[in-house]
């Protein structure tokens, strides 16, 4: 009974007050032992189906190489041999639109970022509703009267510059730097499905369809 | 400056033009196509017509069970309104607003029950609730678990910090293809584990709530890293005085998470579940590689409805959908900032 008790004991009081008793460490091994196992299971699944043959997938569920099934290179070879640029050519495109928009969005990011910090705007409120009547002019311009989009955005863009020094000065309700955060910030709740149509259409209009500076853009 | 112009152009444009295409019809004619305008009969047809069973889903017959789940969230919400009128900070402008967001609330808890009882089938807006309610629900928990033991002392935790790491940075669609493989039950790496419980020769994606929940564990799969990699940077970024100290004094773990660590980090869970409910509400990989919207609609999102309705050229339709997600998303994630968020503890006195 004693020699119980003590067992108990070892096993349940940590060796100080700040580490966990050597039970709870087991259990805390077992669980994330066993978290370990649902992570790297499905990728060790599909590693080893890429080096299995039709014949070995569908047989049946085949889990070590050598030992249930003998690995093939076809898969492997198919790919990086036989198709070779076609495979290659995605990866590029990754990378290539990966690397060329984090590089805009970090550009833009972190000019907004520093001039939102050191300089307190007062952008009028009156300014904001002219830049986006002068923006739906463009699209109106484009989509109804056909008008070619150079001429339609330089147009809006004199309009935008003439209004906003003139009727500009006579507005008095502006927002502040926190509105802006604010704005920004909201933008991550927009579904990307909510604009993608326009934004196809957009590059339509501008010719930039197939091309990788769309995906860059967008 | 410029920053923020070409952000307010980017976004402001498409949002615009996505109005009006959701406010029309899109047709094929001689020499191209016309876009007809034709008012609100998008959005009618999505709540009240011939696309309600595809948004909104078929009502089935009110169980006593649903009666009650109804009847208690009404009181649950009847509650905190009341709460709210004793309270300190209580204005009228701040009145009205909970009175919206609970008269929506309440709307979405009665569609959730009328859908799902007595032969209701829920639409792509429901199950999309679904996706995200019990989704993030379930990737919170996890990840907060697996974060509180990676802090703990163990010799060998960085080792599962990388691996625990690791499903994030897999594309969505990598992630589809593999469940499928692993969820198959005659040549899937389980098979002898369903062979044995005797389901060998069924289909569990085939049932519509077996294909949710295999979107689910697909999206748990993926996301729980993102929870735990933020929860475990939280907690460790706490100063371990406190804790030491309520442990040295004799409080037991639970108690120490609960009074130390758990107060220290809801700022950064609440903010955390907000980036992840809103993410979440995008899902569109997972039920299209992997179910391909379930057997027929059952496990279809808002997005990949709009999707579908795209592939399908009913551009107008399409574009509703897409305009009643960001009115659920705003609503949700204007709800939660608003009734959720607490001062600061440098805020406090």
């Amino acid at each position: 009974m004693n020699v119980l008790c003590a067992a108990a004991r070892r096993l349940l009081q940590p060796r100080s007050p700040l580490d966990p008793s050597p039970l709870a460490m087991a259990l805390s091994y077992l669980v994330l032992v066993f978290w370990a196992f649902v992570v790297l299971f499905p990728l060790y699944w599909v590693f080893i189906t890429s080096f299995k043959l039709p014949i070995d997938v569908n047989d049946g569920p085949y889990y070590v190489m050598w030992l249930d099934f003998q690995p093939s290179l076809h898969a492997w070879r198919y790919i990086f041999v036989d198709l070779g640029y076609d495979t290659f050519r995605p990866y590029l495109n990754t990378v290539i639109v990966s690397l060329a928009s984090s590089a805009l969005a970090l550009l833009l990011g972190s000019m907004a970022g520093y001039g939102l910090a050191r300089i307190s705007y007062r952008p009028r409120l009156g300014s904001i509703a002219l830049f986006i009547l002068c923006v739906a002019f463009v699209v109106l311009a484009v989509a109804w009267w056909g008008v070619p989009w150079p001429i339609a955005a330089a147009l809006a863009v004199a309009a935008f510059i003439l209004l906003v020094q003139t009727l500009g000065r006579r507005f008095k309700r502006a927002l502040g730097n926190d509105d802006i955060e604010f704005w920004m910030i909201s933008q991550r709740i927009l579904p990307p499905v909510a604009v993608v149509i326009p934004v196809y259409v957009l590059f339509q209009q501008v010719g930039l369809r197939d091309s990788l500076a769309a995906l860059i853009i967008t | 400056m410029p920053a923020v112009l070409v952000v307010l152009a980017m976004s402001i444009f498409p949002l615009l033009v996505s109005l009006y295409l959701s406010l029309s019809r899109f047709k094929f004619v001689r020499g191209g196509f016309e876009v007809a305008f034709v008012g609100l009969l998008n959005y009618r047809k999505l709540l009240f017509g011939s696309q309600q069973f595809h948004f909104l889903g078929t009502f089935g017959e009110m169980s006593p069970v649903a009666w009650l789940l109804v009847g208690l969230a009404g009181l649950g919400l009847v509650a905190l309104l009341v709460a709210y009128v004793r309270s300190a900070g209580f204005s009228y402008t701040g009145f009205l607003w909970r009175i919206v967001a609970a008269l929506v609330t309440y709307a979405g808890v009665l569609l959730i029950v009328r859908t799902n009882t007595g032969g209701g089938h829920p639409g792509s807006l429901v199950v999309t609730l679904f996706y995200v309610g019990i989704g993030v629900c379930v990737q919170s928990l996890i990840g907060l678990g697996l974060a509180l033991l990676c802090t703990q002392n163990l010799p060998g935790r960085k080792f599962f910090r990388v691996v625990f790491f690791l499903p994030m940075m897999i594309t969505p669609v990598g992630i589809a293809y593999a469940f499928r493989m692993l969820t198959d039950t005659t040549k899937g790496p389980f098979a002898p584990l369903w062979g044995y419980f005797g389901w060998a020769e069924t289909s569990w994606v085939a049932d519509p709530w077996g294909a949710r929940t295999a979107v689910m564990i697909g999206d748990a799969w993926q996301w729980i890293p993102f929870m735990f990699i933020v929860l475990l940077v939280a907690i460790e970024s706490q100063p371990q005085e406190q804790r030491e100290a309520a442990l040295v004094d004799g409080a037991n773990r639970w108690q120490v998470f609960r009074y130390v660590t758990w107060p220290a980090i809801v700022p950064v869970s609440i903010t955390v579940v907000l980036i992840r409910v809103i993410e979440a509400f995008k899902i569109v990989d997972l039920p299209n590689v992997l179910t391909n919207g379930g057997p027929g609609i059952a496990s279809e999102s808002m997005t990949l409805h709009a999707f579908v309705a795209w592939r399908a050229l009913d551009l107008g339709g399409s574009a509703a959908v897409a305009y009643m997600l960001l009115f659920v998303v705003a609503f949700v994630c204007l709800s939660m900032l608003a009734f959720l968020r607490r001062p600061s503890p440098e805020a406090l006195p």
